[in-house]
């Protein structure tokens, strides 16, 4: 398979502080106990794609991503972990590790993309339309991600979040326009040459930019190289490519022209072979576009495609880039979309592992994990929550809606709900936590309440 | 609660009784069929040998509309005699009266007028006389009645058709011009509207509101709009409130769609396999013909008949003949012609795509392709005609030509072997002299100038001075001089097709016009650069700004003569900056510079009691600038403005200018930081922009030096 796949990984996201830290970058948080970018690697290695590189922003990231991935994989996959700046952007990420992309299509995927979307699918649409890049949309999140069943959504603002305003053709393979990040909130500015060569262009509000793209390598290196403002895949890269897709200012297919050395016939063939390759019997506005009126066009136009996968509704996706996400995404890998956890769910309904123990009267309800070595005390109570490995909880605790990493210690009486607990964190007795983030190693006192609060060392 | 129950009941079952209505508007107040609508009504000109107005009444009756209300205006007479005549008048169920004015000068006026009338209670179809279509109406009145019950702000329902513009002349094959809509797919909710866009903005711009809305919405660039609209009796007196509705589309849809105060909304139905079209111009004049002799308007063709059309044989290769027709064996018809009553057609003559009317004289070694030929028309021998349209009565002696897109109006004679050039307008009458630039006010001169034209002609029927020049020897006729934007639009709306140079030439041009528009963008893609947007504010800004530095100077004066509490003037400020809508630094600025103007126009004798003067005024009312200056960037703009007056207004200050900039920081008023960004901006200016600069080196030395001694 001609793909070669870039994992961009990133560092230590300050969006999600309190949660990473320099020994926990962003790609080892644990989501349902564990590394969020196991669930992308596992994802590619369905795929059966084995050999990727993984970049992150900064060398200690780097050890540390090494490190787990060389242990949890190393039979299993080939990885190349690369370290760039920090703050490049997922654009200057490419731009530094180009020297490392050689196969003639790349695949970029987001590292804290929590999906069942083949990117099989993705690269098969890229390929068939023979398009400069490809991006993977998914169905944005209904309730969005403010409402989470917790009490401090539901106060804010009931509008969806829109991620990204797109337009799309008629058969829902092109992608037209796109609006991603504070476009989003200003009026649409829809270019007129392509809704005239399209005819129709449907406006979606209701769709998510995935952070999963297919781009010729030649298209995106030339972009990258001649754009060197350009920061973001998202921001930058992908819009323009859309802006200039009828009047394109990239050599399409270059490389590929040198590699077969025909490259006469390659020219005059040229709609043939874009047509062979989109294997369809009608011609999309591209061509049509490029070819001019009664075939006659003044200078050679220029073209080139850019094509949407939109993943069924029924898949899942996810990113978990904030807070708010990454307790949407435990709570949904060990609930509705626990076919991604990787575990088998007991007839309760939940996973506990089976050197866990737990204390006399002592419930675990359905949707929760209970991680490796864990210890519980008496009428402990569980609902909708992920405990990571190795807690030590006491008695009399009451844990709702909420992650515990690992190594965590919980005296006798707390009581926990809608709230993320890093690793090593220590509550003393009867502490009462409600929406709070609690960065690693940090202590908890006795008796003490937090509401909504955010709390680190 | 029962009776009321009761009541609707009754309702219900009265509403079958409400009879389906419909306004016909019999005149398009538009300019766009002359000069053959100086002498006959646009409604009554024949389409394939059957008047318009024909199509449209029996589409009408068709439909099951039972009261059509026939609205003229120019020519009405002739119009209402015709009617009168016709079939129409005695049907049963289906009753056409006529409502004449004098006065309407567009479709606004029209439906004012009817208003007045008072004969619409209930949902009615508003469609012009010149409409061909065969839809079938009940699923859009289906619709449209729903949509009602729900939501009474749903007034109005607009047929729609796929239709997708050339992208390179952006135009219809009906020679409409590109249309943009927004839709909401789920409930066909009109958004938007644009038919005139501006060909020069790269973009369409859309409310980022429709979208708050609805998760969806889909831009259409590929529908043609039908002009048959299903409207509630409250768009008549939307009519009436918005006095100044002319148009139908410009003013009233687009003034539906922009007003949210009101809540109208207008909904969008699409035909499929129905045919709906408007004859607005000379080139659907052209493809609407084609569709009716093609037969996409059954049952409305020539070979049935649903006026007093006279009786036509379809034959092989979709040729139409009626009776009596004289043909020579040497003649050939291609196909898709139509041959009317009593027409003669002389030998090795070569019809083809053309229609001919009754009565026709057509001589031998005749060529005729693509041509409109009317009643009556005497075409002698070796003519050769393209494309042309010819009226009632028209003679073209032998030897003549008619090139590409010709229109010849009522009994226009065109001499013996004369070129008539391709594009020209020809008619007996001459052309209006104040030829309206507004192309709504078709009949204000209808009525007093070209009836009485008609009149002199007719009396003068007798006279030979025809000027040989215009239509060679023994012709008659003016030709219509065009202005040359005329002339350049030309090819657009004739029934000629488009010459293929032309598309060259477009296809560049469009082309060209991409390339301009990616360059746009990117600037604007090119992350950092978000003030870009506003670019389209920039004059009005400039404008309020100007008017708001005066006030600001008015306001100030004042407070200085009269004596004004300092606490009062910031109110005063701030009450001028909300209601221009202008940010703090711009107050500043302007405050900045009533005071440097006070302390010019107060008396001083040197550059350094000018400099005492600044010194007093700034002590004085120094402060009054503080509210305003909160950041750096203020302050750097208060400096902009500093040097603006010394290069522009206030020459006088331009001497002493770093003594005032220094007294400025001294006062506080100015802070180092914002004289040291100041310099640093301006070091890539113009060297004609930098001399403040120059001369305040030393001073911005020695700050620069104080700074770093602090570190």
């Amino acid at each position: 398979m001609d793909f070669q796949v870039v994992v961009l990984a990133g560092g230590t996201s300050t969006k999600l502080a309190p949660l990473v830290s320099k020994d926990v970058p962003k790609s080892l948080l644990p989501v349902a106990n564990r590394p969020v970018l196991s669930y992308v690697l596992d994802l590619l290695e369905q795929s059966n794609i084995k050999d990727l590189i993984v970049v992150v922003e900064g060398e200690d990231t780097e050890g540390l991503v090494e490190n787990w991935i060389s242990e949890a994989y190393v039979d299993r996959l080939h990885v190349e972990v690369a370290s760039v700046g920090e703050e490049v952007g997922t654009a200057g990420a490419l731009r530094a590790i180009a020297h490392h992309l050689t196969a003639s299509d790349i695949l970029v995927v987001s590292g804290d993309l929590v999906c069942d979307i083949s990117p099989g699918a993705v690269a098969a649409a890229h390929r068939r339309h023979d398009a400069a890049v490809t991006a993977l949309f998914c169905a944005a999140p209904i309730s969005g991600p403010t409402e989470s069943g917790t009490s401090s959504g539901k106060d804010k603002t009931k509008k969806p979040v829109r991620h990204n305003i797109v337009g799309l053709d008629l058969t829902q393979q092109f992608l037209l326009y796109i609006a991603a990040g504070m476009e989003v909130e200003k009026d649409i500015k829809v270019q007129k040459s392509i809704l005239r060569a399209v005819g129709k262009m449907e406006i979606h509000a209701d769709l998510m930019d995935a952070h999963l793209y297919a781009f010729k390598r030649s298209v995106l290196q030339q972009v990258l190289n001649q754009k060197q403002t350009f920061r973001s895949l998202k921001q930058d890269v992908l819009p323009y490519l859309v802006k200039s897709q009828l009047r394109s200012e990239i050599l399409l297919n270059g490389a590929q022209a040198e590699e077969n050395g025909n490259e006469d016939n390659y020219n005059t063939d040229k709609v043939m072979l874009s047509q062979l390759l989109a294997n369809a019997s009608t011609p999309s506005f591209h061509e049509v576009y490029a070819l001019g009126p009664n075939g006659f066009s003044p200078a050679e136009r220029k073209t080139h495609k850019c094509c949407v996968y939109i993943a069924n509704k029924t898949k899942y996706c996810a990113r978990l880039n904030s807070i708010q996400a990454y307790s949407d995404i435990n709570r949904d890998v060990i609930g509705d979309a626990s076919h991604l956890s990787g575990c088998t769910f007991s007839v309760h309904n939940n996973v506990i592992h089976p050197s866990a123990v737990l204390g006399s009267k002592t419930t675990v309800g359905p949707q929760c994990m209970l991680g490796e070595g864990s210890q519980m005390g008496d009428k402990c109570s569980v609902k909708r929550s992920v405990i990571g490995r190795h807690c030590r909880i006491g008695s009399n605790v009451k844990i709702v809606n909420s992650v515990i990493m690992n190594h965590v210690t919980i005296g006798d009486g707390c009581s926990i709900q809608g709230t993320i607990i890093s690793s090593n964190v220590q509550l003393q007795e009867r502490a009462l936590l409600r929406d709070c983030q609690i960065g690693a190693g940090y202590v908890v006192a006795a008796g003490s309440e937090h509401k909504g609060e955010l709390l680190r060392k | 609660m029962g009776a009321k129950k009761g009541g609707k009941e009754d309702a219900v079952e009265d509403m079958p009784h409400v009879p389906l209505k419909a306004i016909l508007l019999a005149d398009s107040f538009t300019t766009k069929f002359r000069p053959i609508t100086l002498e006959c009504p646009k409604v009554l000109l024949p389409i394939v040998n059957t008047p318009m107005i024909d199509y449209t009444l029996a589409w009408l009756e068709s439909a099951n509309v039972e009261e059509v209300f026939v609205f003229c205006c120019s020519h009405s007479k002739q119009i209402i005699d015709y009617l009168d005549k016709s079939k129409w008048v005695n049907q049963p169920n289906f009753s056409v009266s006529t409502i004449e004015s004098h006065n309407c000068i567009s479709a606004g006026d029209a439906l004012r007028f009817i208003y007045d009338k008072n004969v619409i209670n209930g949902d009615f179809v508003l469609i012009s006389g010149d409409t061909v279509s065969n839809m079938i109406l009940t699923e859009a009145l289906q619709e449209h009645k729903e949509r009602r019950q729900k939501d009474s702000n749903a007034v109005m329902t607009m047929v729609i058709k796929q239709s997708k513009p050339s992208q390179i002349t952006r135009q219809t094959r009906l020679g409409t011009d590109e249309l943009f809509m927004a839709i909401d797919p789920a409930t066909k909710q009109l958004l938007y509207y644009d038919d005139k866009s501006d060909d020069q903005k790269g973009t369409l711009t859309l409310d980022k509101a429709f979208l708050a809305e609805n998760p969806s919405i889909s831009i259409h660039n590929d529908k043609q709009d039908c002009y048959i609209d299903i409207c509630s009796p409250e768009v008549l007196s939307l009519f009436t409130d918005n006095f100044d509705y002319q148009h139908l589309r410009r003013h009233f849809v687009k003034g539906l769609l922009v007003d949210d105060i009101m809540g109208f909304k207008i909904f969008t139905h699409e035909i499929h396999s129905d045919y709906a079209a408007r004859i607005d111009n000379f080139r659907s004049y052209d493809s609407i013909s084609k569709d009716i002799i093609q037969r996409w308007t059954y049952p409305f063709v020539p070979d049935v008949q649903f006026s007093l059309n006279n009786p036509t044989n379809l034959e092989r290769h979709g040729i139409y003949r009626a009776s009596e027709i004289l043909q020579s064996r040497s003649a050939e018809i291609g196909p898709f012609t139509y041959i009317g009553k009593g027409s003669s057609i002389g030998g090795k003559t070569v019809i083809s795509n053309s229609v001919i009317g009754d009565g026709c004289k057509i001589g031998s070694n005749v060529l005729i392709d693509g041509c409109y030929i009317w009643n009556n028309v005497t075409i002698e021998d070796g003519c050769n005609l393209k494309q042309a349209i010819l009226c009632d009565g028209v003679v073209m002696k032998s030897g003549s030509v008619l090139e590409p897109g010709v229109v010849l109006s009522f009994n226009v004679v065109v001499g013996q072997e004369f070129v008539v050039p391709a594009y020209s307008k020809v008619s007996l009458l001459p052309q209006p002299v104040t030829q309206d630039s507004d192309e709504e006010l078709e009949y204000a001169d209808n009525n007093s100038g070209i009836i009485h034209t008609i009149d002199t002609l007719e009396n003068g029927n007798s006279r030979t001075e025809w000027e040989s020049s215009e239509v060679g020897i023994g012709g008659r006729g003016f030709i219509w001089s065009m202005s040359e934007v005329d002339h350049e639009e030309e090819w657009r709306h004739s029934v000629a097709p488009i010459p293929e140079t032309k598309l060259i030439e477009l296809t560049q041009m469009v082309f060209d016009n991409l390339e301009l528009n990616i360059q746009d963008d990117i600037v604007l893609a090119v992350p950092g650069e978000q003030e870009s947007g506003n670019e389209s504010d920039d004059d009005n800004m400039d404008d309020s700004l100007q008017i708001f530095e005066k006030e600001i100077e008015a306001t100030f004066l004042r407070a200085v003569h009269e004596k004004v509490k300092d606490d009062h003037i910031i109110l005063e400020v701030n009450s001028l900056r909300l209601s221009y809508n202008l940010a703090l630094e711009d107050c500043a600025s302007a405050l900045f510079y009533s005071m440097m103007k006070l302390a010019l126009d107060t008396t001083h004798t040197s550059p350094a009691s000018l400099v005492k003067n600044a010194n007093d005024v700034m002590s004085r009312y120094g402060k009054l600038l503080k509210p305003y200056l909160q950041s750096v960037d203020g302050e750097i703009e208060v400096i902009l403005k500093f040097e603006e007056m010394c290069s522009e207004s206030a020459k006088e200050f331009a001497a002493v200018f770093v003594q005032i900039l220094h007294m400025l920081y001294d006062k506080d008023i100015i802070q180092e930081e914002a004289i040291l960004n100041w310099a640093e901006e301006k070091e890539g200016a113009d060297e004609s922009d930098k001399v403040f600069v120059k001369q305040s080196e030393k001073f911005i030395q020695w700050l620069n030096e104080a700074s770093e001694e602090e570190d």
